[in-house]
């Protein structure tokens, strides 16, 4: 026990220590920040060229009109980043010839035809350079809005009344089990707990299972392991490897959560205090749908405080105890999992390039917790995320996307975390009946029939 | 055998899938003995010393050490120098010895005093802080017999201890373990060298095709293994010597040096080299005569290839 922690220590030490560890752990939560917040910058940034626009408006018989007839004329408002100039009496085909003049970045032809168009209807853009989605939204949100209030004046309706017609529907999601306690949900921000914490145990597994393989090949190739074994069991060895490591990882992972928020909380709070409904908005496609069909959504104080009160109230909902706890267990529970096969991968090779043909089986059911995991985000109770949870070689990933939001039924969590326990202890057998073989084994490339030969071995 | 047998195996049988390693192997190391493992590449020598080394376990057999059954709680009564040896790359050498030391189960403290004793009788203490990287071959060689010989174990185990060393680092070596045989500890070593056979060891063990074929004191061997071959230093002509042992005797060898002949003659279990010496004398003047006894590399040679055959 006293030579394991030894082994322990030695293997948290010399990985906390090296200098990618300590760039790793600042680095990391800066690029988690950016992860959390580009898609919010994105939305309120727009491209800092400015790009000139022609307007070429024609009568519905293909006919040059000037100012005067035009109907299209200012509608469509200039913004900092673009400007358009609407031409008089000029013909579609003369501006096209003008290409090499260099004159517009864009013509935007309008046949005037589509003022009483049904439904749908469409205009061309001729480009240089492809229209920023930006661009594209402003220019058909400004000819929408003129062409509807075009056909109140024409069916006489007036403007403003309108408006009062106009009813945004919203679902409001109510947990039923907590109904008498008001239960309001708190969807969206527990969809985007689960996501964050399954992606965090998929990178975790995979970052640091690498680096109990690369533990074992660097003994192996450095022909240390016989010298250390002389004096441990392998077995021993092995483990002390896998803890030291999760540990490690487990440090890692802490800062990193730390320090993301520090660094999240901070950067809303002094550049942009609105982004946090777009980061919301962001984990929940449901909402993102709906957002902006009718007016464009902007980030104005009133509605940017709400949504951050929503957050907090939603944050309070959610069983915090439960998931870190978890989230400790499934963290731990997986890693051993794979990080006891990937040591026998390392044992069993005697290069990296001889580990590819073994990564690609234990990769598969982690990509594909992966995938149940992304699916389990939009529905947390189907079949498909339910038996994910279970079956133990996805179930840390998959379980831990759907605990946080809402507790799945008891017999659900205790099967799943029971045939974890059962699978990593089964694991690590294995593992070690391969590994003990592997570390002695030089220059030949093993076949999985001669791993099976090793599993068998008695001593 | 007079002396206790400090550390013996008995019936050793290791197998592997589809070929046996160890085939009812059986060896007793004498207390303070240097001890010589020999035999072929793939013999089965490795598969041995880890099976003393507790890195693998025999499938039958048994190991005893000073008499009482070979246990884990012994392992660090051993010092072990493995023939596949290194260290990690990255590591300072002064942390690693004392990781290294700690595992085989010295404290921080006294690793600490012991490697201080060693690194300033090898002049290395300058490589302390230095990374095994950063170290020649011949340097690690060095921290690695260090490592091995640290906890002052009662049973030193060395893998080809000189594979890999320069002459100067060889003899340095050979010197330690005569160092250590005389403060006591008891050594066992493999080697292809029988060169350091005869130098070294008291007693060996030959292993081919993973049986014991040849067992016991180095002297005691090659004593066994003469083959009648005598060697006789005369004046005189060789022709008439030629003449006058001819046909009862086979002649080996007749070079001349040094205004003087020297002859090799092997006589057949009929004659003795007292009767080769009498029908010389009356045709030659003798000035030098002595039985050939074979060099262990004559010996190695000579075992394994009858077993060939």
């Amino acid at each position: 026990m006293n030579k394991i922690g030894l082994i322990i220590a030695r293997e948290y030490i010399t990985r906390v220590r090296k200098k990618s560890f300590i760039l790793m752990t600042f680095l990391g939560p800066v690029l988690f920040a950016a992860l959390m917040i580009l898609p919010g910058m994105l939305t309120t940034m727009e491209d800092t060229d400015k790009s000139t626009i022609a307007v070429v408006e024609q009568d519905s018989y293909g006919r040059p009109l000037p100012d005067s007839l035009q109907f299209f004329r200012d509608v469509i408002p200039d913004k900092e980043n673009m400007k358009f100039v609407y031409l008089n009496n000029m013909r579609l085909q003369d501006v096209l010839k003008t290409y090499d003049a260099d004159a517009y970045d864009g013509i935007l032809f309008l046949s005037q035809d589509i003022i009483s168009a049904g439904r749908e209807t469409s205009v061309d853009f001729y480009y240089r350079k492809p229209p920023s989605l930006g661009m594209e939204l402003h220019i058909s949100k400004s000819l929408e809005k003129h062409i509807f209030d075009n056909k109140l004046i024409v069916n006489k309706i007036p403007v403003n009344a309108i408006q009062s017609f106009e009813t945004k529907v919203n679902l409001k999601r109510i947990d039923w089990k907590n109904w008498q306690k008001g239960g309001e949900d708190a969807t969206d921000i527990k969809r985007f707990l689960g996501y964050i914490c399954g992606f965090l145990i998929y990178l975790f597994i995979f970052m640091f299972g690498a680096q109990v393989m690369r533990g074992v090949l660097e003994e192996k190739t450095s022909r240390i392991i016989e010298v250390i074994i002389s004096s441990v069991k392998p077995f021993q060895l092995m483990l002390g490897k896998i803890i030291g490591i999760g540990l490690t990882g487990l440090t890692q992972f802490l800062a990193w959560i730390i320090l993301t928020f520090a660094i999240a909380g901070i950067t809303q709070q002094v550049f942009m205090p609105g982004s946090i409904k777009a980061v919301t908005e962001q984990a929940a496609p449901g909402n993102v749908m709906d957002a902006g069909t009718h007016t464009v959504q902007s980030f104005d104080s009133p509605q940017t405080e709400s949504a951050i009160r929503d957050v907090f109230r939603q944050l309070r909902q959610v069983n915090f105890a439960l998931v870190i706890g978890a989230f400790i267990f499934f963290f731990i529970g997986g890693y051993i999992l794979y990080g006891s096969l990937f040591a026998a991968i390392g044992a069993a090779s005697d290069n990296e390039t001889d580990t590819q043909q073994f990564m690609f089986p234990i990769s598969i059911p982690l990509i594909v917790g992966l995938l149940v995991m992304i699916n389990t985000f939009l529905n947390p109770s189907g079949k498909l995320a339910v038996w994910f949870s279970i079956i133990p070689f996805t179930s840390p990933i998959v379980m831990m996307a759907r605990i946080p939001f809402g507790v799945p039924p008891v017999g659900q969590i205790l099967a799943s975390v029971l045939l974890l326990i059962l699978t990593f202890l089964f694991t690590t057998w294995l593992a070690a009946k391969i590994y003990r073989t592997g570390i002695l084994m030089y220059g030949k490339k093993t076949s999985y029939r001669e791993m099976w030969k090793w599993i068998r071995y008695k001593n | 055998m007079p002396e206790t047998e400090f550390f013996s195996v008995r019936n050793v049988v290791k197998r592997y899938s589809s070929n046996i390693a160890l085939d009812h192997v059986t060896m007793g190391i004498p207390e303070g003995s240097i001890y010589g493992l020999l035999g072929p590449n793939g013999a089965g020598k490795t598969t041995l010393l880890r099976i003393i080394n507790q890195i693998t376990a025999p499938d039958e057999g048994e190991l005893f050490f000073k008499g009482k059954k070979f246990t884990s709680a012994d392992i660090s009564r051993i010092g072990y120098l493995p023939e596949e040896r290194g260290l990690y790359r990255k590591m300072k050498v002064g942390e690693q010895t004392v990781y290294l030391a700690r595992l085989k189960g010295m404290s921080r403290n006294e690793a600490l005093a012991k490697l201080k004793y060693w690194f300033e009788k090898f002049e290395m203490q300058a490589w302390w802080n230095k990374k095994v990287e950063e170290l020649s071959k011949g340097m690690q060689q060095k921290v690695q017999f260090i490592v091995t010989i640290l906890h002052q174990p009662e049973l030193l185990i060395f893998d080809e201890p000189f594979s890999g060393f320069d002459p100067i680092n060889t003899n340095l070596l050979k010197n330690e373990i005569l160092n250590l045989k005389r403060q006591g500890s008891t050594i066992l070593f493999s080697t292809h060298d029988m060169g350091s056979v005869e130098e070294l060891c008291d007693h060996i063990t030959l292993i081919n095709k993973s049986k014991t074929i040849l067992e016991g004191n180095v002297q005691e061997i090659r004593m066994r293994h003469k083959s009648n071959l005598f060697e006789i230093g005369f004046t005189g002509d060789p022709a008439a010597v030629l003449q006058t042992l001819n046909g009862d005797f086979e002649q080996v060898d007749l070079v001349a040096e040094q205004g003087m002949h020297v002859i090799k003659v092997r006589a057949d279990h009929r004659f003795s080299g007292n009767d080769i010496l009498k029908r010389i004398l009356p045709v030659a003047g003798i000035a030098s005569f002595n039985e050939v006894i074979p060099s262990m590399n004559e010996v190695f040679i000579r075992v394994v290839e009858s077993q060939h055959n």
